[in-house]
């Protein structure tokens, strides 16, 4: 399969009054075509600001790319203007967000925030553009386009601008789409349509989905593959089944067995992952994760992790994978899921330098 | 629509009411009357000006016959001015009035958004700092200080404008800039910190995720949001803008309303003041009924006219 995205060792800080956050500590990652990856993490891991690096949309300054690239189809999205990240925009890469309620404009027309794409990027003219915005609203399933296209943000509901939210970022048939949390503000329901929409939407446009959550039901939902990401690392990568059957880090662990499911007796409980995450104006040394981590060996607290292959797809840091490390007794709540997947290697093995 | 304009017209008209009564009593109430100053004037003659005027009927009769003529639009004879009524006067000096604070609401509304834009958009640079000095410039130094430094550095030394006086365009500049000074400051601070709020808005985000320049993102999608609060000082703006001609008419020598106004006040002009307060405040409660129109307009959220009911 062919890349769409490449992005390696990026590196992301924001100057605040303490001092310099390193919101993005040097992720690499890669997207291929027509493939969804999932992002998952806790509130502040860095998903976002990652993503939105991507299209480069964090305000600079006082946000900063310190290192890395940013390869979409071989160009690197970091070394270009602002004037040229606006033909990137909208028309090779577009976004939604998690609050449908306030990422539409309240005092414009929900037809001209449309048209609006369609004008900058493919230069139709105003009642082309009408035509195909009406297209739109009833590809993304708002009934009634017609009159709809002249309401307000207000006469919509959270599902209805949801929808309205995704025209906007398909209008210009782009071939990536970043879905920001885009169920987090909607009621279980509409989630579930939105979800359906968008994976719908794919297979017909083809495009790449990344798509960040903190919602495990989600990911199993839609994703090909997931990335989980913890104080601005991505900690574990690999297929859906590989990180819901056989995950191998401590954190990934954590993230399971605080997700309920249908299955679960009276008695099982669910386990959290107790403290908060790492202030990023001082990373830890050692693994940032090792302080919440009951698995958390004694070189965690001095030396990074490097990351380790598991599997063709599965990669995973944490030095639990080294040969040495002691074999440990998994959660309950993971332990019951986890199955012997045929793609592992017999032994982890160091990867190199590549996720 | 028709009928939410209805109804503030009648909460103007009750306003007003109220207005006039307070006026009325708050005259009566203090110390002196019109003749005052004029120690020698033998009983006779003073009886015979108080009976001319109506000043010896009792109270209720001299309210309940000021509100008739109001109602009327008729607002009494002057008692200084002699053979002028104060109707005279306001038809005379509120068109100069008008003009001048017509011009310092345009002038303000014009600089202070565009420097409240500029500031937004360069936030925490120099243009930010340097428009903010300028408006806390303007916010400190009252408009009468302001005037007589136009006077002297644009009138007296450079000899661009004339010193006072009313007459042509350029007699209207000077005034104009010393009454617009501190408005332009505070839209300029208002615009600058709606702006900065909206320019935070998910929206923004989303303008900037379609691609668009930053100047389309500001006219098309930041501005209009970020002007509601802009509009809605538009009110006070008016108020101010008209107190503030009281002082600034005086140091220009206008013939404006606003002069009548100060000279009535020490010269217990009864009439004028009651007169000018009234029509004041029917210009001020229609900016505001005025404002209130353009909000719904500018802003769909706000739907005119429907009641708490739930329409």
């Amino acid at each position: 399969m062919e890349k769409l995205l490449e992005v390696k060792d990026l590196c992301v800080s924001f100057g605040t009054h303490g001092g310099e956050v390193q919101a993005v500590r040097g992720i690499s990652f890669d997207l291929y075509k027509g493939e969804t990856l999932a992002i998952v993490g806790e509130s502040g891991s860095g998903k976002s600001v990652a993503s939105q690096t991507i299209m480069k949309l964090i305000p600079m300054p006082p946000g900063k790319i310190t290192n890395g690239e940013i390869l979409f189809d071989g160009d690197d999205l970091v070394k270009k203007t602002d004037k040229q990240m606006e033909k990137v925009r909208g028309k090779d890469i577009s976004m939604i967000f998690q609050d449908p309620m306030t990422s539409l404009n309240p005092t414009m027309k929900i037809g001209p925030q449309i048209m609006e794409v369609l004008k900058k990027h493919q230069k139709l003219s105003g009642s082309v553009a009408k035509e195909r915005t009406i297209e739109l609203l009833r590809l993304v399933g708002i009934p009634m386009p017609e009159k709809r296209i002249n309401q307000y943000a207000h006469e919509f509901s959270g599902g209805m601008r949801q929808r309205a939210m995704i025209a906007i970022a398909l209008a210009a048939n782009p071939r990536l789409l970043i879905a920001d949390e885009p169920t987090t503000a909607l009621d279980v329901t509409i989630q579930s349509q939105i979800l359906e929409l968008i994976k719908d939407l794919q297979q017909k446009i083809g495009m790449s989905v990344i798509f960040i959550t903190h919602d495990l039901g989600v990911v199993a939902n839609v994703a090909d593959r997931v990335a989980v990401m913890y104080a601005g690392q991505i900690v574990e990568v690999g297929t859906v089944d590989e990180i819901f059957y056989d995950p191998r880090h401590p954190y990934t662990w954590g993230l399971l067995a605080s997700m309920p499911s249908l299955d679960m007796t009276d008695k099982a409980e669910l386990l959290d992952i107790p403290g908060t995450p790492p202030d990023l104006t001082n990373p830890p040394k050692g693994d940032a994760f090792a302080p919440r981590n009951r698995y958390a060996l004694a070189i965690d607290f001095e030396e990074e992790p490097p990351m380790f292959q598991v599997s063709e797809t599965h990669y995973a840091k944490t030095w639990l994978l080294h040969p040495d490390a002691p074999k440990v007794e998994l959660p309950e709540q993971v332990k019951r899921r986890v199955r012997k997947l045929a793609a592992s290697f017999d032994k982890p093995v160091l990867a190199e330098g590549e996720a | 629509m028709v009928k939410y304009i209805g109804r503030r017209l009648l909460y103007i008209l009750l306003s007003l009411w109220l207005i006039i009564t307070a006026t009325f009593f708050l005259m009566r109430l203090a110390p002196g009357n019109p003749f005052t100053s004029e120690k020698q004037l033998p009983p006779e003659i003073k009886a015979n000006l108080l009976a001319h005027y109506g000043l010896d009927q009792p109270w209720y009769a001299q309210y309940g016959d000021y509100l008739l003529k109001v109602l009327q639009w008729d607002f009494g004879p002057s008692f200084k001015y002699k053979s002028q009524t104060v109707n005279d006067l306001i038809n005379t000096g509120f068109p100069v009035s008008l003009v001048l604070g017509l011009e310092a609401i345009f002038l303000a509304l014009a600089v202070g958004v565009i420097l409240g834009v500029i500031a937004a958009l360069k936030h925490n640079r120099w243009q930010d700092y340097t428009a903010m000095i300028i408006a806390v410039a303007g916010i400190s130094v009252p408009s009468f200080i302001m005037a007589t430094v136009l006077q002297y550095v644009l009138a007296i030394k450079f000899g661009i404008f004339p010193v006072a006086r009313w007459g042509t365009f350029m007699h209207t500049v000077l005034p104009a800039i010393a009454l617009a000074s501190t408005p332009t400051a505070f839209i300029a601070r208002l615009t600058r910190s709606s702006m900065l709020e909206v320019l935070s808005n998910d929206y923004i985000k989303t303008a900037k995720a379609k691609g668009l320049s930053e100047f389309m993102i500001t006219i098309k999608h930041t501005l209009r949001n970020a002007l509601l609060p802009v509009v809605s000082y538009m009110g006070p703006l008016s108020a101010g803008v008209i107190t503030g001609s009281f002082v600034i008419e005086r140091i220009f020598g206008i013939p404006g309303l606003g002069s009548h106004f100060v000279v009535s006040i020490g010269n217990r002009d009864y009439t004028v003041i009651m007169g000018v307060t009234v029509f004041y405040s029917i210009i001020l409660l229609f900016s505001v009924l005025l404002v209130d129109i353009l909000y719904g307009l500018i802003d769909p959220r706000i739907k005119l006219g429907r009641g708490k009911k739930g329409a």
